[in-house]
């Protein structure tokens, strides 16, 4: 076949002149080394083209080659459970091959071609089928079950049907359509990574994303299928967030895309995940988790792509029917991929030399989540999570990553690096952050929860808020002014703070919360407060209710083990209205003597 | 290769545009000879079917249009390693600077490096004692971490540089390690500073030293810690020996890459740095680390000077975005006459829930950790109330607090230059400063610990 040939090579921007028939996005290999890349334009006779890989070495005159098809990502059972980079290739694969360190032109198929699996079929030889319906499943890993579907655009009456052993290239079925004929079908199929899949119907949002986490499960909540971004300064643990959400948010599959990030952060999720144990089923996280990994010093091109890969993944496993979360971090490394590809296209700039299609391009991403009935006769049910997280410049949330991300998604997790310089985590600040979810998850909290979790909620928020107004006058006159009942306010806003807030990620019991467990810690936390208050109206000594010795043990309910917390917790609470209502006086004064 | 040009079209700044050239690759060195014979040497940029955009690594004096001979190599940058390599000291272009002969090269390597494969990364686990408490108790560096030291002009950040090359061990191991320093711009003092002290402790028959000094040329220094990542590579990965890296200064080599990108006319980023800056810095750092099965590591610590200590600058916030963790130098400890002035509240290490522990330090380490940073943390917002207020308004606690974070920097993280105190010495140490402390504020620490380590009793009794 006739093939271009490089004029121009400009870091990962290669010009090519002469490729016949080139079409915008279709996948080429440039040069003798056959390197990856996709164009990006077309001027007369020549194409621009990203390179996804290191373009040293690469001279004018070498050929370009276009495949004719857009950037893909091949889709079938085998996914689960792999490390990919940016452009779905193995990472195991290419180390088998390559050694230690990534090579160019490396060409590795995404899915293993030689696996046996084992078909079951769903539908029978005459039956009327559509796009998105069911033809049969693969246990994929023993707790995913990998649904192989109708392709999109395919409809009619199956001819033949496989059962039992069979590599993903082997036709499963055959179905005779009305307009095309008889179409082969493989378990193995592809998709364009910028093209969103389709489905039925977009749906609203009504339950949560539960992750374990207490300021986001009770505080601000993200819903299945719903939108959220991280932005934070370094150092302020965005990263151990997006690892806990991962770990443990209830999502049947989780889609992790390490964008343009560590190393040794990829290689602490590939080492800390097959170990952890879903907290559902007892099997490594792995068996449900994908990885994308195109870390900061791999090409810049391919991170761009990364997140697109990882969305059509996440798409792919929504419409078998399955919760899907993805986790990107960080979309600001992604957004400076696009910059760079831009500058080298010499297009003209926006704010901060990001090109001017940022805005919509972050748009597009996000939209790809939600909560939506799939395509298929059997009308499921399924969402896409989607959480990024934004490395805003020197925290600056006013940079145009975080303002763009910001009019897109529904919940802001605002990491504050004062918090994580006292060692508060997760450093999500209370007052700062903001999910507008909350109505529409309302309902799910109040029926199979508790039916006060809103009003205790609203309550908490309102001390903490109070707190940081009564800080400012203790800042400017001193503790001493406030009245018995703000002192009291202020030690329930620490409490809430210190007992309920802060979450030890690395603590075997913190680290996941369940919902009821996280109510009754708010409950007793305000219960602190309101029993204080009705004493402080009998005269008790604020001194005696800051100093109950029951605190401590408030302080130390995180810790209890989910199974005993409702027990335990009831039990603390009897604790803590015996000691408010007078019976804790001794105990008091024995450690008042510790102190001295 | 060889074939020699002669027409140059284009001279401006660090840059050199060539006409009529066929068969030049994108990144090829260049070498340019001058009329009477000098050598200059350059990097393709950018490459079209006739022409090629050189960048140049020395200066452009003495250059013209005409009666240049432009000679493309055929080759990129590299570095001829063997492990003679080790003991020596180059410029910022590899060559001897210590009058010594040219190393006889058992290979020669591409400075650019490639990727660590993130599969074959094994995680930083090993923690290395550096005998600094501020350092080894509450940010701890490992093998194979990235650990920045962010500093100021001014700020001592040589000795603490020196002193950790000169104090770093693994415990309970004897193997081999060697130090690797690259110097971007520094002056010829603080140069002289490191080879004086690394000859001193004799640090210098297991050190390679590559200096590109102030008056050395500016766009070399984009070479330079390339120069030294790659002998790390060679020396980690193919001779099993465990280095650490340190790199002086980021700040002037952020400093010449803007120079460059604006000789190009890119759009600039923040504060004229170029939009690459992050991926630039990320394929220096991200060479730092360990892989599966190789014995040898490469731990990393660059040293940048923070613009007005300003931490927002795009320097450190984006080496800060890539590292794990960083060390921050504290102006007004210093002038405090606190050596180390390791300002510990904004520091942090990411992997130092690997690093410590039962086994590994102490089981006490993280949640002792937490405590003294918190315990100080706290100090710092009564000091800082006290200022406006006036101590006479201070709670008797909040004066507790007060007098612990004071004598924690006196004692805790002040530290002579010289001296190496254990692990266990600094831990006890921290225990001994919370006894400054009720019990009941200690929140942290489980309980065992504090009857197991705590220092109270003796305190009591007395």
């Amino acid at each position: 076949m006739k093939k271009g040939e490089i004029v121009k090579i400009s870091g990962p921007l290669v010009v090519a002149r002469g490729i016949p028939g080139a079409r915008m996005f279709d996948v080429v290999r440039v040069g003798k080394e056959r390197l990856i890349g996709e164009i990006l334009e077309i001027r007369s006779d020549l194409s621009s083209i990203q390179v996804y890989e290191d373009t040293s070495g690469l001279k004018p005159g070498e050929p370009v080659e276009s495949l004719y098809y857009p950037l893909s990502v091949e889709l079938a059972p085998g996914l689960l459970g792999n490390i990919y980079d940016g452009i779905q290739r193995p990472l195991d694969i290419i180390r088998a091959k390559e050694g230690e360190f990534i090579t160019r032109g490396v060409e590795v198929e995404a899915i293993d071609r030689t696996k046996e699996w084992d078909f079951k079929p769903e539908v029978k030889e005459g039956d009327i089928i559509e796009e998105g319906d069911i033809l049969g499943t693969v246990q994929e890993t023993e707790i995913i079950e990998h649904r192989i579907l109708v392709p999109v655009g395919v409809k009619g009456k199956v001819k033949k049907i496989h059962s039992g052993k069979a590599k993903v290239e082997d036709v499963i079925a055959v179905v005779e359509t009305d307009r095309e004929g008889e179409k082969e079908i493989r378990m193995l199929q592809r998709w364009p990574v910028r093209k969103m899949r389709p489905y039925r119907e977009q749906l609203e949002s009504e339950e949560p994303l539960i992750t374990g986490q207490r300021v986001i499960d009770t505080f601000f909540p993200i819903a299945k299928g719903g939108t959220a971004c991280i932005p934070g300064p370094f150092g302020s643990g965005k990263t151990v967030i997006q690892h806990q959400l991962s770990k443990w948010a209830d999502a049947e599959i989780i889609v992790f895309v390490g964008c343009g990030e560590r190393g040794n952060e990829m290689t602490d999720v590939l080492r800390e995940f097959p170990q952890l144990k879903d907290p559902r089923t007892g099997k490594p996280l792995m068996q449900r988790t994908i990885l994308i990994a195109n870390t900061s010093n791999m090409p810049v091109a391919a991170r761009e792509a990364s997140i697109y890969t990882g969305i059509t993944l996440a798409e792919y496993y929504r419409d078998m029917g399955y919760n899907v979360a993805l986790m990107a971090d960080s979309t600001s490394r992604w957004a400076e991929a696009l910059r760079e590809m831009s500058g080298r296209l010499e297009e003209m700039p926006g704010e901060e030399g990001y090109p001017a299609y940022l805005p919509s391009r972050l748009a597009e991403f996000y939209e790809r989540a939600g909560r939506v009935i799939t395509l298929g006769k059997d009308k499921r049910v399924a969402s896409i999570s989607a959480i990024g997280a934004v490395s805003p410049p020197g925290g600056d949330l006013s940079e145009p990553v975080t303002q763009a991300t910001l009019r897109t998604v529904r919940v802001f997790w605002a990491l504050v690096a004062e918090l994580a310089y006292q060692r508060h985590f997760p450093a999500i600040h209370w007052l700062r952050s903001y999910s507008l979810y909350l109505d529409d998850l309302k309902n799910y909290f109040t029926k199979k929860i508790a039916p006060d979790w809103m009003e205790l909620r609203e309550k908490a928020m309102a001390l903490l808020q109070k707190e940081d107004e009564l800080q400012e006058t203790v800042r400017l006159v001193g503790i001493d002014v406030l009245s018995p009942r703000d002192r009291i306010a202020l030690e329930a806003a620490r409490s809430i703070r210190e007992d309920f807030l802060q979450q030890f990620a690395f603590h075997e019991v913190d680290t996941y919360s369940p919902l009821k467990k996280q109510y009754l810690m708010l409950r007793l936390v305000l219960d602190y407060y309101d029993l204080c208050i009705e004493a402080l109206k009998k005269g008790t000594s604020l001194e005696r209710l800051i100093n109950l010795p029951v605190r401590e043990e408030i302080a130390r309910a995180k810790y209890i083990p989910n199974e005993q917390a409702e027990e335990r917790i009831e039990k603390l609470r009897e604790k803590l209205k015996e000691q408010i209502m007078g019976k804790g006086e001794e105990k008091t004064q024995e450690k008042q003597e510790v102190k001295i | 290769m060889g074939k020699e040009y002669t027409k140059i079209k284009e001279l401006t700044g660090p840059l050199m545009l060539i006409e009529n050239v066929t068969d030049v690759a994108f990144e090829e060195l260049v070498e340019i000879e001058l009329p009477d014979g000098q050598r200059r040497r350059g990097r393709v940029l950018e490459v079209t079917s006739d022409a090629a955009l050189v960048q140049l690594f020395e200066r452009a004096t003495e250059l013209g249009m005409r009666n240049l001979k432009v000679k493309f190599l055929g080759k990129g940058i590299q570095l001829g390693v063997s492990e003679d390599i080790v003991g020596r000291i180059f410029d910022g272009w590899g060559r001897p600077r210590d009058g010594g002969a040219d190393i006889i090269p058992e290979k020669r390597l591409d400075i650019g490096g490639k990727p660590i494969n993130p599969d074959a990364r094994a995680y930083p686990e090993e923690f290395i004692q550096t005998g600094i408490s501020a350092i080894d108790g509450l940010n701890t560096l490992s093998r194979g971490q990235k650990l920045p030291i962010f500093s100021g002009a001014g700020l001592p950040h040589t000795q603490v540089a020196a002193q950790i090359a000169r104090q770093a061990k693994v415990l309970g191991k004897e193997e081999e390690f060697a130090v690797v320093f690259a110097a971007m711009g520094i002056t010829f003092e603080e140069g002289n500073f490191f080879v004086q002290d690394f000859e001193k402790s004799g640090a210098i028959e297991r050190a390679v030293l590559f200096l590109n000094l102030a008056d050395d040329p500016v766009i070399e220094r984009i070479a330079t810690p390339r120069m030294a990542l790659t002998c790390a590579e060679y020396l980690a990965f193919e001779k099993g020996m465990h280095i650490l890296v340190i790199l002086i200064d980021m700040t002037n080599y952020a400093e010449a890459l803007r120079e460059l990108s604006a000789a190009r006319r890119e759009v600039p980023g923040r504060r004229g740095y170029p939009g690459y800056l992050y991926t630039d810095l990320a394929t220096i750092y991200e060479r730092a680390g360990r892989i599966k099965g190789k014995k040898g590591s490469i731990t990393l610590i660059p040293i940048l000077t923070m613009p007005d200590d300003d931490k927002t600058h795009p320097i450190p916030d984006l080496t800060g975005y890539i590292t794990e963790g960083q060390i921050i130098l504290q102006r007004d400890l210093h002038q405090k006459g606190i050596y180390p002035p390791i300002n510990v509240l904004p520091s942090l290490s990411r992997l130092m829930d690997e690093a410590v522990g039962k086994g590994k330090t102490r089981e006490d380490h993280r949640e002792l950790s937490n405590q003294l940073y918190a315990t100080y943390a706290r100090g710092i917002e009564v000091r800082e109330l006290a200022l406006v207020m006036g101590e006479a308004t201070l709670s008797d606690m909040d004066r507790r607090y007060l007098k612990f974070a004071d004598e924690f920097e006196r004692r805790f993280v002040k530290q002579g230059e010289r001296e190496e105190r254990s692990v266990e010495e600094t831990l006890d140490l921290g225990w001994e400063l919370l006894s400054l402390m009720p019990k009941s504020e200690l929140k942290r620490v489980r309980e065992e610990y504090i009857s197991k380590y705590g220092r109270w009793k003796e305190k009591v009794k007395v």
